[in-house]
C-alpha cells in the first residue's frame, strides 16, 4: 500500500476515532461510577450541534481569539501524521521528531492561553496563568521522559524509536520503566486529567483548561472541543507507541495493516479503562500539590536517563 | 584596487566617519540630522553586512595591518571566517534598527537634542565593529572601551533622571571590571608568547602560534572568561543589565540586547577555540554549569518583571545562557576530540547567537514602539493594545513566539539543535560528565516551557484584554519606518526558522575553521526541507513541511466551516453570566505569575505585604486592600551589597585621615617620600 495512503487512513483514523474514546472514556467512568452512560457516539453529537450553531464573539475579542480553534485543529492533525499509529512507515514521520512534537503541542499551548486572556475576563487569565505554570512544570518532565526513550531507540525520530523498542523485546529495561511512569503523570496533566484539571467541572475554582475556553461557542467551540478529544488520543497513542509497540505495522504491507487496527483497538479500549480507574480512584489535587505530582514525574524521568547511563 | 569583502568593511566605516564630519554643521536642523544621521548607519551596517556575507562564503582571511595608534605598535585588523559571522550578527540587526531609528528617534524632536544621540550611536556602531575585526590586543582593547565608553554615553541620554544615573554608573563599573580582566588575560597570552620585555607578541597571531602551559593557559581562559561574562550578564555578573538595558532609548536597547552582548560571545569563542586552542574538559564544563544557571535563573527573574524592557533585559541573561550552553558542549567535545558533535554544538551556540540578535532587537524595537506610543513601561498601566497598534501586536508576536523557541520560527532551530547535541553525546570518559549532561537537557528544557509562560505574559498583559491605563484613547500605530524595521526582522526570523539548512551549511567552514568537523553534508543529506544533524534515522526536523501543513489544516478548515454562511454576533463579555465586569478584574502581570513565584520563590528575595486599608464595618468585606510586593534579585544581596558596604566602610576609614590640617597632609608627604627612599632607592 502507498505510503501516502496510509498516511490518509491515520488522519481519518484519528478524526474518527478521538470521539468514539472520549465517549467510550466517559462510558467506562458512568458505570464504574454506577451512573447511567450516555452514548458512546455522544461527542460525535456534540460536536455536530456545536458546528451547525451560530458564533456568540465577544465584542473586544481579537484576531488572535478567533485564530486559535483552527491553529489549534491545524497542530492537532498534524501531529496525528507524525505518531505511528497503524505503520511507522509514514511519510511525514520525518517532519518532526519527539522534540518537535512536544513544541508543536506547546504552540497549540501557547495561543489557547493568550486566547484565554483575549477577552480580558478574570477567568481567562487565571485560566493562562495555571495552565502555563503547570506546562512550564510538565513540559521538563516530558521531555526528560522521551529523552530517556530516545536513548534506548538511539534516536528521537518516533518511528525509529517504535521500531527499535518493538524488536528489543524488553519493557523490562530500567530506564524504560521509569520513562513509562512519569509518561502516565505527565500525560495526565498535559491532558487535563482528574488529578490536576478536571475536564467535566466548571466550578470556577478547579478549573484550568476549561476556564481558558469559556467564552468560545458554535464552530470554534466545537473545533477547540474536537482537538481537546484528539490531544487525548495523540497522547494515548503516543505512550503505545513508545512503549508498547507491539503489533504496529513495520512496512506498509497490507495484511500486517489489517492486523495492526484490531491490535490498536484494543490497547486503545484497554488504556480507557486504566484512564478511568485512575481518574476515579484519585481527587483532583489543590492547584499547589501539582508541583510535587509533576516533581515525580521530573525524578521518574531523571532516574531513567540516569540508569541507562549507569545500569546499561 | 581589489574588490573584495575589505572594501565593503572600509566603505562602512568611512560612511559613519563621513556622518561624524557631518554632524556639527547638521545639528541645527535636528530632525533633517535624523534622517541623514540613521540613514548613512543604515547604509554602513549594510555594507558590514555584506562584508561578512562575503566572508563567511569566501573562507578566506583577509588582513590589514593600519598604521595608525602608538609608534612601532600599529593596528592589526582581520577579517576571517568567525569575524565575518559576527560582522553579519552585528551588521544585520544594526541594518533594521537603524531603519527603526528614523521614526523612533523622531519621537525625542522638541523634547531635547538628539545630536548626543546620533554621534554616540554612530561610534558605538563603529566600536563594535571593530571589535570584531581587531587582531592584536592592542586594537581589541581601544575597540572594546571604545564600544563601553559610547554606550555608556547611551545610557546616560536622559540624564536628568536618578535611575539613568545610577544605572549607567553600574554599568561603567561592571564594564572596567571586565576589560581589567579580560587586559590581563592578554597580559598573560602575549607575555608567553614571547617573554615580558618585548612589545613583538601583542597580536593575536603571535598568541595563536604559542603553545601555553595548561596552568598559565587556565588562568588566562578564567580571567577572559570572567572578563567577558561580566559583558555578557552571566550570572552573576548579570546585575547591570536590567538596569541599564531599560533605561537606554529603545533603539540603541535592542542593539545593547541584540548585539553587544554577542560581541563577548565573540571574544570568548575566538580566545577558547582561535587563540588557545588546546585544553582540558573541565572548561567546557564550566562554560556550560554556568550557562546552565544563567538560562534558567534569568528566566525566573524575567516571569517576575512587569516593566517590558526590564523583562526582555532578563531574557538576554537567559539567551546568552543557551548560547553559552552550545559554546560549552561544543568545548567538551573538542576536548575529547569528537569533532563532528563539537560541530553541531558550536553550530547551535552560533545560530542562537544570530536568533537572538534577531527577535531580542525585534522583541526591543516592539517595546519601544509600544512606549513611545503610551508612555508606559510598566504592562500594568497597558492592556488591549493589539486594537490600537495592529502592526506592533502582529511582530511582537512573532518575536514572542521565536523568543519562546516554538516553530516554525527560529528559537526552535537552535535550541533543537542544543538538545541534539545533548542527546547525541554518547557515554563520554567522564562520571561527572554523564551526570551533568542529562541534567543539563533537562534544564534547558525547563527554561523553554518558562520562556513560553514569560511570553504569554507580556504579549497578554500588554496588548490583549482590556485597556488599563489613564490616557490610551490617544494611543495609535507609530510611523511607518519603525514598522520596517521591525517588519524586516520578523521576516529574518522566519526565513531563519523555516530554511536552517541553507544557513547551516554558510556556517559550515566557521566549524571546520575552530573545531575541524562539518555538518553540513550530513544535515541536508535529504535536500534543504529536511534538516538532519547527523543521520536521518537519529533526528530530522523539517520546519517548511510543518509549517505548510499546519498552515493547510488551517486554511482547509476555515474554508470548510465558511461554506454555510454562519452569522458572528458580537455580544458583551459572557464571563459565567457576571454582569459588572471591569478593566481592573483582569489577571495583571503579577496575578500572571503568582503561581509561579510561589513554586520558585525560595530563588528570590520576595516581600509581600497585605494591609487592609479602613474604614471596614466587617474583616470579611474590607472597603480596599493595600498590596504591595517587591522581588528583588538574591544575588545583589549575596555578592554586590558586601562590595558596596565594604567600599564604604573602608571609605570612611580612610576619611578619618582627611583633617583639614595644612601641617597634617604635608607630613603625609613627608612619610610618603621618606618610605619610597628606602624602598625604592
Amino acid at each position: 500500500m502507498n505510503p501516502f495512503i496510509i498516511e490518509i487512513l491515520q488522519i481519518v483514523l484519528l478524526l474518527a476515532l478521538a470521539p468514539l474514546f472520549a465517549g467510550w472514556v466517559k462510558m467506562v467512568k458512568c458505570w464504574i461510577q454506577g451512573r447511567t452512560s450516555p452514548s458512546l457516539f455522544q461527542p460525535y453529537r456534540d460536536i455536530r450541534k456545536l458546528l451547525s450553531k451560530d458564533v456568540i464573539l465577544a465584542e473586544n475579542a481579537s484576531w488572535i481569539f478567533r485564530f486559535t480553534p483552527y491553529l489549534v485543529f491545524g497542530v492537532s492533525v498534524m501531529a496525528g501524521g507524525i505518531i505511528p499509529m497503524l505503520s511507522i512507515d509514514l511519510p511525514f514521520s520525518a517532519t518532526a521528531d519527539v522534540i518537535a512534537l512536544v513544541a508543536l503541542f506547546a504552540i497549540a499551548r501557547f495561543f489557547t492561553a493568550l486566547a484565554g486572556m483575549d477577552i480580558g475576563t478574570a477567568f481567562g487569565g487565571m485560566g493562562s496563568s495555571r495552565e502555563m505554570t503547570i506546562a512550564s512544570l510538565a513540559e521538563p518532565a516530558m521531555l526528560m521522559a522521551v529523552f530517556a526513550v530516545s536513548l534506548v531507540g538511539k534516536s528521537t525520530s518516533l518511528s525509529q524509536i517504535v521500531l527499535v523498542i518493538s524488536q528489543g523485546h524488553s519493557l523490562l529495561r530500567p530506564s524504560l520503566v521509569f520513562a513509562l511512569l512519569a509518561f502516565i503523570l505527565i500525560a495526565l496533566a498535559e491532558t487535563g486529567r482528574v488529578p490536576v484539571d478536571n475536564p467535566a467541572t466548571h466550578l470556577e475554582l478547579t478549573m484550568i483548561h476549561e476556564a481558558m475556553i469559556l467564552e468560545y461557542s458554535g464552530r470554534h467551540l466545537a473545533l477547540i472541543e474536537w482537538a481537546g478529544m484528539m490531544k487525548l488520543f495523540l497522547f494515548v497513542v503516543l505512550g503505545i507507541a513508545s512503549f508498547f509497540p507491539w503489533g504496529i505495522a513495520m512496512n506498509d504491507d497490507l495484511t500486517a495493516i489489517a492486523s495492526a487496527f484490531p491490535i490498536l483497538l484494543l490497547k486503545l479500549g484497554f488504556v480507557g479503562a486504566a484512564l478511568v480507574l485512575i481518574e476515579t480512584g484519585m481527587a483532583k489535587m489543590r492547584i499547589f500539590r501539582i508541583t510535587e505530582f509533576l516533581g515525580t514525574a521530573f525524578l521518574f524521568a531523571t532516574l531513567g536517563m540516569l540508569s541507562y547511563f549507569m545500569l546499561e | 584596487m581589489d574588490f573584495s569583502p575589505i572594501t565593503f568593511i572600509a566603505s562602512s566605516f568611512a560612511m559613519l566617519l563621513f556622518l561624524l564630519a557631518l554632524t556639527p554643521f547638521l545639528r541645527l536642523n535636528q530632525r533633517l540630522l535624523i534622517t541623514i544621521g540613521f540613514s548613512l548607519t543604515t547604509i554602513a551596517s549594510l555594507l558590514a553586512t555584506i562584508a561578512g556575507i562575503w566572508a563567511v562564503s569566501s573562507g578566506i582571511p583577509y588582513q590589514v595591518i593600519v598604521p595608525l595608534g602608538l609608534p612601532d605598535l600599529p593596528f592589526h585588523l582581520r577579517l576571517d571566517l568567525l569575524s565575518g559571522f559576527f560582522l553579519v550578527v552585528v551588521g544585520l540587526l544594526s541594518f533594521f534598527v537603524s531603519i527603526y531609528s528614523i521614526g523612533y528617534v523622531k519621537g525625542y524632536l522638541g523634547h531635547r537634542s538628539i545630536t548626543s544621540l546620533v554621534v554616540f550611536y554612530a561610534l558605538f556602531l563603529a566600536g563594535m565593529l571593530l571589535v570584531v575585526l581587531a587582531d592584536d590586543a592592542f586594537f581589541f582593547l581601544i575597540s572594546w572601551e571604545m564600544m563601553a565608553a559610547a554606550s555608556y554615553f547611551l545610557v546616560l541620554f536622559e540624564d536628568e533622571k536618578i535611575e539613568n544615573r545610577r544605572a549607567a554608573f553600574l554599568y561603567l563599573v561592571v564594564a572596567h571590571v571586565g576589560a581589567i580582566a579580560i587586559l590581563l588575560s592578554f597580559g598573560i597570552m602575549a607575555g608567553l608568547a614571547t617573554g615580558f620585555t618585548g612589545f613583538g607578541s601583542y597580536t593575536f597571531d603571535a598568541m595563536r602560534e604559542t603553545e601555553l602551559p595548561v596552568g598559565w593557559a587556565s588562568v588566562a581562559f578564567l580571567l577572559a572568561f570572567f572578563g567577558f561574562s561580566a559583558k555578557a550578564g552571566v550570572i552573576p555578573l548579570h546585575v547591570w543589565l536590567p538596569e541599564a538595558h531599560p533605561v537606554a532609548p529603545s533603539n540603541v536597547s535592542a542593539l545593547m540586547s541584540g548585539v553587544m552582548l554577542k560581541t563577548a560571545i565573540y571574544g570568548i569563542v575566538r580566545v577558547v577555540f582561535d587563540l588557545i586552542g588546546v585544553f582540558p574538559w573541565w572548561w567546557g564544563a564550566l562554560v556550560l554549569v554556568f550557562g546552565l544557571v544563567s538560562a534558567v535563573m534569568g528566566v525566573l527573574y524575567a516571569l517576575m518583571q512587569h516593566d517590558l524592557k526590564r523583562l526582555l533585559a532578563y531574557h538576554s541573561v537567559e539567551n546568552i545562557g543557551i548560547i553559552l550552553i552550545g559554546i560549552g558542549l561544543a568545548m567538551i567535545f573538542t576536548s575529547f576530540d569528537m569533532s563532528l558533535l563539537a560541530a553541531l554544538a558550536l553550530i547551535a551556540g552560533l545560530y542562537h547567537t544570530l536568533n537572538h540578535a534577531m527577535f531580542k532587537g525585534l522583541l526591543f524595537m516592539g517595546a519601544g514602539a509600544v512606549l513611545q506610543a503610551t508612555h508606559e513601561r510598566n504592562m500594568e498601566e497597558m492592556g488591549g493594545l493589539i486594537r490600537y497598534m495592529p502592526w506592533t501586536a502582529v511582530l511582537f508576536l512573532i518575536g514572542c513566539i521565536s523568543i519562546s523557541a516554538l516553530p516554525p520560527f527560529n528559537g526552535f532551530v537552535s535550541e533543537w539543535l542544543t538538545y541534539q547535541a545533548f542527546l547525541l553525546s554518547p557515554a563520554l570518559p567522564s562520571p561527572l560528565l554523564n551526570l551533568l549532561i542529562p541534567l543539563g537537557a533537562a534544564l534547558l528544557a525547563l527554561t523553554s516551557a518558562l520562556a513560553a509562560a514569560c511570553f504569554v505574559k507580556a504579549f497578554g498583559v500588554t496588548f490583549l484584554g482590556h485597556q488599563r491605563g489613564q490616557h490610551q484613547g490617544q494611543v495609535h500605530e507609530v510611523r511607518w519606518s519603525m514598522r520596517i524595521g521591525m517588519l524586516l526582522a520578523a521576516l529574518t526570523c522566519l526565513v531563519l526558522g523555516v530554511m536552517p539548512t541553507f544557513m547551516i551549511k554558510w556556517m559550515d567552514p566557521i566549524a571546520e575553521d575552530l573545531v575541524g568537523g562539518t555538518i553540513a553534508a550530513s544535515a541536508s543529506g535529504f535536500g534543504w526541507m529536511w534538516l538532519t544533524p547527523i543521520a536521518a534515522e537519529r533526528a530530522s526536523y523539517s520546519a517548511p513541511i510543518a509549517f505548510l501543513g499546519i498552515l493547510s489544516v488551517v486554511v482547509a478548515t476555515y474554508l470548510l466551516l465558511h461554506t454555510r454562511p454562519g452569522a458572528i454576533r458580537r455580544v458583551p463579555l459572557w464571563d459565567c453570566g457576571f454582569e459588572k465586569i471591569t478593566n481592573r478584574m483582569q489577571y495583571t502581570a503579577t496575578s500572571f505569575a503568582m503561581p509561579l513565584r510561589r513554586i520558585f520563590g525560595y530563588l528570590f528575595n520576595i516581600k509581600e505585604h497585605v494591609r487592609q486599608l479602613p474604614p471596614a464595618t466587617h474583616p470579611s468585606f474590607p472597603e480596599r486592600l493595600h498590596y504591595h510586593l517587591k522581588v528583588r534579585d538574591r544575588f545583589w544581596g549575596w555578592l554586590y551589597q558586601p562590595v558596596v558596604d565594604a567600599s564604604f566602610w573602608l571609605s570612611r576609614r580612610i576619611g578619618r585621615m582627611q583633617h583639614g590640617h595644612i601641617q597634617v597632609y604635608l607630613i603625609y608627604s613627608f612619610v610618603t617620600i621618606v618610605v619610597l627612599l628606602i624602598f625604592l632607592r
